[in-house]
């Protein structure tokens, strides 16, 4: 039987949707005129210009401390989180537990923006680098337990019940048996988080204050004034950054999905 | 007492999470019902006092024509992310297991890759100088003085491109459990090729169609980089409104009266979906995330 060809070409067109964008912001990254749209020569000139810029080095440097602590404080409390979810499935309080992790995702970030803003003003809080740490595990927190609740779920748990049987204590059993064997989980959830944090526009443009400027802020506002070839730069700098973060999870899903098959 | 442990245990594994929640998701979205009925203070904080006036201000035509276009905007780019989506997804379900997983990575890597940057580069193949108006200008298919950004195509085509990854893996993933003989049985049976595939395929993956749309049109409601980096004054959206509001006359309590209009505009496609399923079947677990 003949397959339609129309769903491949679909998808051709669609790779070359995604990625021309990309593709010739990367490109233009290396002109050296001004304006995109004509190549007047290779020229790395734009990277040496943003090297000396102290402006992006404070903020990269905002931006990672930001994303470490989220990661952290995440993690923890998306996993423990995710181990109530799983082990206690069939309590009714668990389901309005799961209700609380879920909706967070399916809010627009401007409303989680404005919510959090509207409370840190009411409570007084002062706005800066704590306050988008708040609000960063805040969003964090739904991803990690459901990328973890979904390892739970394939996790072959007579592992555990074994190493009771054999007399490890409940604290012993989870130490060294549940999180070694949930370890690819935990690092893909952690690098979603980090992912997240460092990414995060709208959500931190609220709650940011004075002196807690973070890359995509800086960005932001790159792109609102104008520096063109600038903002190509960093682009492709975080670009490639990406790709690499993309193709370390790749391998972490794959050998998890090993162990989780053995 | 082993239940009691047990109640022990859950409520410490429960507890961090919770409370964090409640602290900075639950009471936040409260208060945003609350401050909108406060007055604004002058020094862009809320005052004292009540009043109902910035509710009954949203009455203005200006913000009724805004909400609108935001609907329309959500509603057309869900309907572009959907057309698109469902080819790639059937095709890159149905590619050879090697060929699949390269082109499933292809689809993740925007997934990951920054919102800000991708909204960037098209600002800049659209711009007057940009490589996309040379090339049709130079191909005849648009006047030289014509003006491709700031307008509502362009956020309408930002949008798709921004959001489509989000609609390609829900329905890849019921693409790629789909099981085709059914569709060879409808051939054999006679059934045309689309024909079958609007017949059995598409009822086949319903569930996924409407995860897709769910996260292609809610994330759009709330859309705000993308009319405000692409777009003009002509093709605002309600998060633009927003925005203005919190950081251009600082008058917080009515960027609240305008994100009650979103949270309803949001609400509304999520509760049609529940009770149609809750007709269905209660069973059934959301995609994207397993229910426990």
């Amino acid at each position: 039987m003949k397959r339609s060809r129309f769903p491949f070409i679909v998808t051709g067109l669609v790779l070359v949707f995604f990625y021309l964008p990309i593709l010739i912001l990367v490109v233009d990254s290396f002109n050296a005129s001004r304006f995109g749209g004509a190549w007047r020569g290779f020229s790395i000139k734009w990277y040496v210009r943003l090297f000396h810029e102290p402006a992006i080095w404070t903020a990269a440097r905002n931006t990672l401390v930001i994303a470490l602590i989220v990661t952290f404080v995440s993690l923890l409390l998306g996993t423990t989180s995710a181990l109530a979810l799983h082990r206690f499935s069939k309590s009714r309080f668990q389901r309005v537990h799961y209700t609380l992790i879920y909706t967070p995702l399916v809010v627009p970030e401007i409303l989680m923006g404005i919510s959090l803003l509207m409370a840190f003003v009411a409570a007084g809080v002062k706005l800066g680098m704590g306050t988008i740490i708040l609000a960063h595990v805040t969003f964090c927190i739904s991803y990690v337990a459901l990328v973890v609740l979904g390892r739970l779920q394939d996790f072959d748990f007579t592992v555990v019940e074994a190493a009771r049987d054999l007399g490890a204590t409940g604290w012993t059993a989870t130490r060294r048996v549940l999180l070694p064997m949930l370890a690819p989980g935990l690092a893909a959830a952690g690098l979603i988080a980090f992912t997240l944090s460092v990414d995060d526009f709208v959500i931190t443009f609220f709650v940011a204050g004075p002196g807690s400027t973070t890359l995509p802020i800086r960005v932001y506002s790159m792109i609102k004034h104008g520096a063109t070839p600038l903002i190509n730069a960093l682009s492709t700098l975080l670009l490639a950054l990406t790709f690499t973060t993309v193709l370390v999870s790749q391998r972490l899903s794959k050998s998890g999905a090993l162990e989780g098959g053995q | 007492m082993k239940n009691l442990r047990r109640r022990g245990q859950e409520f410490f594994l429960t507890l961090p999470s919770f409370f964090w929640l409640s602290l900075f998701f639950l009471i936040p979205t409260a208060l945003v019902f609350i401050l909108a009925f406060r007055p604004a203070d002058p020094f862009g904080g809320i005052g004292r006092g009540w009043t109902t006036a910035t509710i009954k201000g949203l009455a203005d035509p200006q913000y009724l024509a805004i909400a609108w276009r935001t609907l329309w905007v959500s509603f057309l780019s869900t309907a572009f992310c959907l057309l698109l989506a469902v080819p790639t997804a059937y095709a890159v379900a149905r590619a050879p297991e090697r060929r699949r997983n390269l082109l499933l990575m292809l689809v993740i890597v925007p997934f990951w890759t920054s919102f800000l940057i991708r909204v960037f580069a098209w600002k800049s193949i659209l711009h007057p100088e940009g490589l996309i108006k040379k090339a049709l200008v130079f191909c005849g298919l648009v006047d030289p003085s014509s003006q491709l950004l700031y307008n509502l195509g362009a956020v309408i085509l930002v949008t798709v491109y921004t959001f489509l990854p989000f609609a390609i893996l829900p329905i890849y993933a019921a693409a790629e459990k789909f099981d085709y003989r059914l569709l060879e049985a409808a051939r054999d049976l006679g059934a045309r090729p689309f024909q079958a595939f609007r017949k059995v395929f598409l009822p086949g993956i319903r569930q996924a169609l409407v995860t897709a749309v769910l996260v292609v049109f809610i994330p759009s409601l709330g859309s705000y980089i993308v009319p405000d980096i692409v777009g003009g004054p002509g093709s605002e959206m309600l998060g633009n409104k927003i925005a203005q509001r919190v950081f251009v006359d600082r008058n917080l309590p009515l960027a609240g009266g305008l994100s009650i209009v979103l949270i309803l505009a949001v609400l509304a496609p999520l509760l049609g979906v529940l009770a149609l399923q809750g007709k269905k079947a209660r069973i059934q677990p959301p995609e994207g995330g397993g229910k426990p």
